[in-house]
């Protein structure tokens, strides 16, 4: 097989922020019915914590994004995703489910700085509340990043991650890259 | 600018993250209807200068349909609600009522 690589190839670039690919994450895409009693228990007897609606559980390389009421992103190392996969169907085979390896539909960055510096430059780019009381670290916002889908979160207060498709990465690279532009700090947040 | 709250995920969605889906509450009128019934079901939409309820779709976020009541007018939000139903249910009447009282939509009142 060939070798995997991220879109972005280890891009790190500074502004006020510091834009780095977070490099290959393994990204699992679950369809079941969250709120079915049967797929819960089945989950939970796998070894896996279910996220409350718009939230995580773990971190990048090890969790679980809430997306919708049907479906749920289970982040893991991008070499177990197969295995992974593998113990989900086993788990889940009685049930209505979809489970599939994702790993290299997604682009991931980590913006790193000022807390506030990141908020910022995330909200120069969104329609989403980013206000800490909004989005504390733990919550998943699905959004739009100028004119794509995105989804970020933080993983500690200075600390965000996002994650898009990968056909657009670059194009998110330059929009971040543009915003966190030193000399256009807003200082909003 | 509208904002609705996605009844699936509670996110605050800006009108920007959202399709819209046209009028609410249609019944579909297919195979073996008259000629007037099929027209109606396929081209003719209220239009109010008021209440109305509307199908969104929550395309930046979760995907899900759901319905909303606003006000064309003034375009404020009655609220939001489940996809899953022929007619608004009975807390979205009453917030509509609770702010424009005698209000009309369709056969809704």
């Amino acid at each position: 097989m060939p070798e995997s690589v991220t879109p972005l190839d280890g891009a790190t670039c500074s502004g006020f922020v510091t834009i780095k690919d977070a490099g290959l994450a393994g990204m699992i895409l679950l369809r079941a019915d969250l709120g079915d009693t049967d797929v819960v228990s089945a989950l939970q007897g796998a070894g896996f914590d279910l996220p409350d609606p718009a939230e995580l559980v773990g971190e990048l390389g090890n969790g679980a994004l809430w997306m919708s009421p049907d479906e749920l992103m289970i982040l893991c190392a991008h070499d177990e995703a197969e295995a992974i996969v593998a113990t989900l169907a086993e788990a889940l085979s009685e049930l209505h489910v979809l489970v599939a390896n994702v790993s290299d539909a997604r682009a991931v960055f980590r913006l790193s700085g000022n807390g506030s510096a990141v908020r910022e430059v995330l909200a120069k780019l969104s329609p989403a509340d980013l206000r800490q009381a909004a989005l504390p670290p733990g919550r998943v916002r699905r959004t739009r990043l100028a004119q794509v889908p995105a989804a970020f979160w933080f993983a500690s207060d200075d600390e965000a991650v996002l994650i898009c498709f990968r056909s657009v990465a670059g194009y998110v690279l330059e929009l971040l890259l543009k915003v966190a532009t030193p000399g256009s700090e807003v200082g909003h947040f | 600018m509208l904002i609705l709250t996605c009844p699936y995920c509670g996110v605050r969605c800006d009108e920007t993250e959202l399709a819209p889906g046209g009028e609410a509450h249609l019944k579909r009128f297919g195979p073996g209807s008259s000629d007037e019934e099929f027209e109606d079901y396929l081209f003719m939409r209220a239009n109010p200068n008021g209440v109305h309820f509307e199908r969104w779709r929550h395309v930046y976020g979760c995907g899900k349909w759901f319905h909303a009541a606003r006000n064309t007018v003034t375009l404020e939000v009655y609220g939001t609600y489940s996809a899953q139903v022929h007619a608004p249910p009975q807390e979205i009447r009453d917030a509509v009522s609770n702010r424009v009282p005698g209000w009309h939509w369709k056969d809704e009142s």
